[in-house]
């Protein structure tokens, strides 16, 4: 799932500075999962504004309300008109959601309410862990279902660093070093050997480095529709 | 206005310790002030931080969670969970603006129906020093404040 954390109330706040009345719209979907924008947290931080901006003597009216998916047309296109009412929307989805709603109604300000970090999973109730970035050509296969692309803070694929302490990352020692765990879970499936080949560098082409990305499936593609996916 | 002033404290008790100490402070003749409004919970670990910043949006002075001693929770954890919740609570309130005195969290069991009356009347003490919420509803005129 996509992972997220509240934004700070103040800056929340600065940005809706000479705001009167705002949309605070969560997301049911990944941010509901990782408890940063679901309805219970949509509602506390709706109460949060409107407390905060009584006591400024400004009062903001904010209202709230919740999408399944702000990243879908589908879902967003409902809230047309019930945006109408509103000087701005306050994006409790993540960045995906934002956009989405920017995208849709490019007369009406979106703002974010999270950071969103990253695309991870709960390790434990109030920990989420990073897991993947991304990168378009996965090689989980050749590391045990490990990723060193996402887990070893410095990418490497052919084994751990100097800096790799008792199972630790140097970085932080709350991380656990991804090639030490790479090499038990080989040692346990009995894949050392395909270990010691050497792993050449990275095509980051498919990442980051090749501008943003798209996918066209031309097998979902509607008819009448072009396959660069423009419709 | 303080002289005047008598504050509104929401009491979250939980059924199994808190709720019964009331009950049981009543029945002892133990008084304790009518500023409480007590709201009997299966467990504090029922709390959610949205039903605690809801009492002082609706103009609650002062908020009172009161859930079993620590390791006796009928539920096993609920009221350490709701500890932690009001932790929460109380720093948001400090980012919106409101002391966070005015939520307090007391553990007690049922048995203690004197300390239970003895607690609260500290909190609505500890609220009634910091004088009346900023959020609490102006009276209408003519109304007493």
């Amino acid at each position: 799932m996509i992972v997220a954390e509240q934004k700070n109330l103040q800056e929340i706040r600065r940005m809706l500075q000479g705001r009167k009345k705002v949309l605070a719209l969560g997301c049911g979907t990944c941010v509901t999962v990782c408890l940063a924008g679901g309805r219970q947290e949509t509602a506390a931080l709706a109460s949060s504004l409107r407390m905060a901006s009584r006591i400024d003597g400004e009062p903001l009216a904010v209202d709230e309300s919740i999408v399944q998916r702000q990243c879908e047309w589908e879902y967003v296109d409902s809230l047309a008109q019930q945006l109408e009412e509103y000087d701005a929307v306050l994006s409790l989805g993540c960045g995906v959601g934002v956009q989405t709603l920017a995208e849709r109604f490019p007369n009406k300000r979106i703002f974010p309410a999270l950071n969103t970090k990253f695309m991870g999973m709960p390790t434990s109730h109030g920990v989420w862990e990073e897991r993947c970035i991304g990168c378009g050509n996965c090689i989980l296969d050749k590391t045990g279902g490990v990723c060193p692309v996402s887990r070893c803070a410095k990418q490497l694929f052919n084994g751990p660093c100097g800096g790799s302490e008792d199972g630790h990352c140097e970085v932080s020692k709350g991380t656990s070093c991804a090639w030490h765990n790479i090499w038990q879970r080989a040692e346990a499936l009995g894949m050392v050997d395909a270990l010691m080949e050497i792993t050449p560098p990275k095509d980051w082409s498919t990442s980051r480095d090749g501008g943003p990305r798209r996918i066209v499936r031309d097998d979902l593609r509607l008819p009448g529709e072009d396959t660069e996916g423009k419709a | 206005m303080s002289a005047t002033f008598e504050p509104e404290v929401v009491a979250f008790c939980c059924r199994h310790c808190a709720y019964a100490a009331a009950d049981l402070a009543g029945s002892a003749r133990q008084a304790y002030p009518t500023a409480v409004k007590v709201i009997e919970l299966p467990c504090t670990g029922r709390i959610d931080i949205i039903n605690l910043l809801h009492a002082f949006e609706n103009g609650a002075d002062g908020v009172l969670i009161a859930g079993c001693l620590e390791g006796k929770c009928h539920y096993l954890k609920g009221n350490l969970h709701a500890k932690q919740r009001v932790r929460h609570v109380q720093k948001l309130m400090d980012d919106i603006g409101l002391e966070h005195e005015r939520a307090r969290m007391i553990n007690i069991s049922a048995a203690m129906g004197v300390q239970f009356a003895q607690l609260a009347g500290e909190h609505v003490e500890t609220v009634r020093k910091l004088g009346p919420s900023p959020l609490r509803p102006k009276p209408r005129s003519g109304e007493a404040a």
